[in-house]
């Protein structure tokens, strides 16, 4: 059998990449938010496969990692989120390719 | 040795992945993304990480997930019915897939440990004291990095003109 | 008391001083008695070196370096000889005599002392002209005379007759100074020095002479004939010889000691001096060719012209000093003719006595015009015999003398020689007949002008002057007798003094029949015009106003002999109008040339601003703004990245990473 650590972390990739794809086609700003969340959680999957079957069998490096990473997760979809409700107040869209005040 | 169980959650959370990045309704789509933290917080569980899958699910489904919901419920009347991407779905399928292809590339080839043990999980108080012994500082940083997010949310969140500073004051 | 002629230039310097200290001190004591004080020592130091020249004839010289430069050298030096002496006596005796008038004379006139300080220098360029032993320190002293001569002319040069007459008297001399100054520049060329004499080396002796004889510039004609002529012309200038004589009378707007001095017997005689101190340059003729050579003819035809056409205009005259001054241009020709039929005893004793007699007709004609307070046309004036008996007497007694009344008076002797030369002159008798033409109407004029002024009604209120002037004119008066004697075929002492060389001074040598018959010739020619002015005047002297009997008989001759014959206005018209054509062509062209040379000037400028321009707008604008438009089409063309979508961003983000993690990880594996 395949190696259980590659399958989950190719299972981690692929998430990964889903979410990326989302955040670079997803017009609208919520659904942007959604793919980083999306990657975040691929990137927790990859750290506590690691923690179970990686090298150092006693520590809790990785979950601790994991714990920080949905902390900081959810303070930043937090800010996020409201800052996308403010720009919705503003603007009175959500649609990301409206913000383009910057274009050069 | 992989069960099979891993291939059914793996399944799931990639299929409610692809649902969450493709469906045209928000609403939808913040579902399929609740279901697919779901599936991320079974495969935690059945990679022995208990206090994780609850911390993910607590905080992911509890909390983000209802937040995203919120948003997409307060953000409700910009939607138009038609929606064009941003850009074209060629390249940006294109991107997803080379950075997907390097990824797995990467990972096939490179030499992964094989652990045979099974470990067990630290218990509750073993990552409490590793938190507040190895990794303090970033435990404090953290809170005040939450206690941010909070405040900067809030402020954010408030209705604009509470928000505007008196100019009498600034003079 | 030894004079060397080392220490002749103090002659000319006294007077010089005197002039300067005028010049310094502003008072009227100061000028005239500085001015009478050096002319008095002039007169003293003349006397000795006379006496010199008569104990030890031949020629003295002292000559020095000026300046020497490279291996040429310019000297200077002062001459001695009885030419010098004799000249020296005349100018400053009859110089100081004039002085002393002048004081009475001038008495009233607000520029006394300047007048003085003029008169000094004068004195001093023509005692400097005399004792000159190099032609160029002549020809220095010749240019001051000049200059006294232009200042003095134009005293009273608020009167614009007088300022045009001295400008007249000084550019038509100048003509005449041009030709002199090449004359002596071909001199210094051919002779190599301008002294006169220097022991053997100097350019009138032998060895010069000849070399210059021999060479023959175009037509023939001798180096030296040339050079002879062009120094001529300037003697012609000065001397008032047809046709320079214009200034002459015009220049009877100065003063009359002015007159007297410098237009009488003085600068005009300069002339007259300079042909007989380079006389060896006029005789130089070839061997075996003519018997005169050409400058000689050439003076005595200019002179015997001279003497004819002034006497026939002064007949016409009506200004008392104008007459006087036709006179003198007419004697001065008599000179030249002297000069250039007898040789230099001839014109030199005519000089001498001509210059006594002048000045004391021009200062009897001045206390006529003092006395008669400022008259001076002869038809108002008359009578004057009773009220001025002193002033007739001694005006009477020139008059004498200039008409040539034979056996008393010097100017019979003098004119005599003149007559007794050209009749002996090989060349044409012409020059005889006009100087006995000449000798009748001098007697002619000069008898009207008695007969005007002094016989007659009396029209003017005159006043007999003080002794000042009445004593001047004795004492000239006295001169002009007595000098007559020294030039007397009886006694024929000048002329041995003069040419020791060519006459001896036995008793009678000169004496031949010849000479005895031209004497009763003469006297008949002089006597007979005296009687016939006399009956042909009075009558009309007679009248309250009086109208000259020529002009009724011959009013056309008469007019034209008014008028001068008519040579002023001919130069008018023809030299000086010229000459203002041509100033008025060169100051349009001039005009036009600058004014083109501006405008060019501007158009350039303006047509370097416009191309500038140009160049600014299509160039540098032009560039400027492609370059900024290229700029800012590059920048769009570049901003094509910045879509500012984030997500286009993420993108490329993403792209990015792959690449890199590409590189990372099978870059490091090749190596």
């Amino acid at each position: 059998m395949t190696n259980p650590l590659q399958n989950y972390l190719l299972l981690s990739a692929i998430i990964f990449a889903i979410g990326f794809c989302g955040v670079i086609l997803r017009r609208n700003a919520i659904v942007v938010l959604m793919g980083v969340e999306l990657m975040l959680n691929a990137c927790n999957l990859n750290f506590v496969a690691f923690w179970k079957y990686g090298s150092h069998p006693e520590s809790a490096h990785g979950l601790v990692f994991v714990l920080f990473t949905i902390a900081i997760a959810a303070a930043e979809s937090a800010v996020g989120l409201a800052m996308v409700i403010m720009v919705y107040r503003h603007f009175k869209t959500t649609r990301l390719d409206a913000l383009k005040n910057l274009r050069g | 040795m992989t069960s099979p169980v891993f291939y059914i959650l793996a399944c799931v959370t990639l299929v409610s992945a692809i649902c969450a990045m493709t469906l045209r309704s928000l609403i939808h789509c913040a579902l399929c993304l609740a279901v697919s933290f779901l599936g991320f917080a079974a495969l935690f569980l059945q990679m022995d990480a208990m206090f994780i899958a609850f911390a993910q699910v607590l905080v992911y489904i509890g909390a983000v997930a209802v937040l995203i919901v919120f948003a997409i419920l307060l953000t409700r009347n910009a939607e138009t019915s038609t929606e064009k991407r941003t850009q074209s779905l060629g390249a940006g399928l294109l991107v997803g897939a080379v950075l997907a292809g390097i990824l797995i590339l990467t990972i096939v080839q490179s030499p992964l440990p094989v652990s045979a043990t099974k470990r067990a999980e630290p218990s509750v108080a073993q990552l409490g004291t590793a938190l507040l012994t190895g990794y303090v500082v970033p435990l404090e940083f953290v809170g005040l990095l939450l206690t941010i997010a909070l405040l900067g949310a809030v402020l954010l969140a408030l209705p604009e003109k509470s928000t505007a500073i008196p100019v009498e004051a600034a003079e | 008391m030894n004079l060397g002629a080392e220490y002749l230039w103090l002659i000319p310097v006294l007077p010089l001083l005197a002039s300067l200290i005028s010049l310094l001190i502003p008072s009227r004591a100061a000028a005239s008695f500085s001015a009478i004080g050096a002319m008095l020592l002039s007169l003293l130091l003349s006397l000795v070196a006379f006496a010199e020249t008569v104990s030890h004839p031949g020629h003295h010289v002292f000559n020095f370096s000026w300046l020497t430069f490279g291996a040429s050298r310019l000297s200077f030096g002062f001459l001695l000889d009885p030419l010098t002496g004799c000249m020296l006596v005349m100018v400053t005796f009859v110089g100081l005599l004039i002085f002393i008038y002048s004081t009475g004379y001038m008495a009233a006139d607000p520029n006394y002392a300047k007048f003085f300080c003029f008169m000094s220098l004068f004195a001093a360029g023509m005692l400097g002209v005399i004792v000159a032993n190099s032609l160029l320190l002549l020809f220095i002293a010749w240019e001051i005379v000049g200059l006294a001569s232009y200042l003095l002319i134009g005293f009273w040069f608020f009167k614009p007759s007088a300022a045009l007459a001295a400008r007249k008297a000084f550019i038509t001399t100048r003509i005449g100074d041009v030709a002199f100054f090449i004359g002596v520049i071909w001199l210094q060329s051919c002779a190599g020095t301008l002294l006169f004499y220097d022991n053997g080396r100097g350019c009138l002796e032998p060895a010069a002479t000849s070399k210059m004889l021999a060479d023959l510039t175009f037509v023939g004609l001798p180096v030296i004939s040339a050079i002879a002529l062009l120094i001529f012309c300037g003697a012609a200038g000065k001397s008032g010889q047809v046709p320079f004589h214009v200034w002459l009378p015009d220049a009877m707007e100065g003063p009359t000691p002015v007159s007297a001095l410098i237009h009488a017997a003085t600068m005009v005689a300069a002339g007259v001096f300079l042909v007989a101190r380079v006389y060896p340059l006029m005789e130089a003729t070839p061997a075996g060719s003519a018997p005169q050579s050409i400058p000689l003819i050439v003076i005595t035809w200019v002179g015997a012209i001279t003497a004819l056409f002034a006497a026939l205009i002064a007949v016409a005259q009506n200004d008392i000093k104008r007459i006087l001054a036709y006179s003198t241009v007419s004697q001065l020709g008599y000179m030249m003719m002297g000069l250039g039929v007898g040789g230099i005893f001839v014109g030199i004793f005519h000089l001498i006595t001509h210059a006594f007699f002048k000045a004391l007709l021009f200062l009897g004609a001045g206390s006529v015009i003092h006395g008669a307070h400022e008259e001076q046309d002869i038809t108002r004036l008359g009578g004057l015999k009773k009220t001025m008996p002193v002033t007739f007497f001694a005006y009477a007694v020139g008059m004498m003398a200039l008409s040539g009344v034979p056996l008393l008076f010097s100017g019979f002797w003098s004119k005599d020689e003149i007559l007794h030369s050209a009749l002996n002159w090989p060349v044409s008798k012409l020059p005889f007949i006009l100087g006995l033409l000449g000798a009748f109407l001098t007697a002619f004029y000069m008898t009207r002008q008695v007969v005007y002024v002094f016989y007659g009604v009396e029209r003017s209120k005159a006043h007999e002057n003080k002794s000042v002037f009445t004593v001047p004119l004795m004492i000239l008066a006295g001169c002009s007798i007595l000098l007559g004697f020294i030039g007397t075929p009886f006694w024929p002492w000048f002329a041995h003094y003069l040419e020791p060389t060519t006459s001896n001074t036995e008793f009678a040598s000169g004496f031949s029949w010849e000479w005895i018959a031209l004497a009763c010739l003469s006297a008949v020619v002089v006597l007979g015009s005296i009687l016939i002015a006399w009956n042909f005047y009075l009558p009309s002297a007679r009248e309250e106003i009086i109208r000259d009997p020529l002009q009724r008989k011959a009013p056309g001759l008469f007019t034209a002999l008014a008028h001068r014959l008519y040579i002023d206005e001919l130069y008018e018209g023809s030299i000086i109008e010229w000459t203002r054509q041509a100033a008025r062509v060169i100051a349009r062209c001039e005009e036009t040339l600058f004014d083109a040379i501006g405008r060019i000037t501007a158009l350039i400028t303006l047509g370097f601003g416009w191309a500038s321009r140009l160049f600014d707008r299509f160039v540098i604008d032009f560039g400027f703004d492609q370059t900024c438009r290229g700029l800012v089409k590059g920048a769009e063309a570049g901003t094509w990245t910045q879509s500012g979508t984030i997500q286009v961003y993420l993108r490329n983000i993403a792209v990015t990473l792959a690449i890199l993690i590409v590189l990372l990880a099978w870059g490091c594996k090749g190596t």
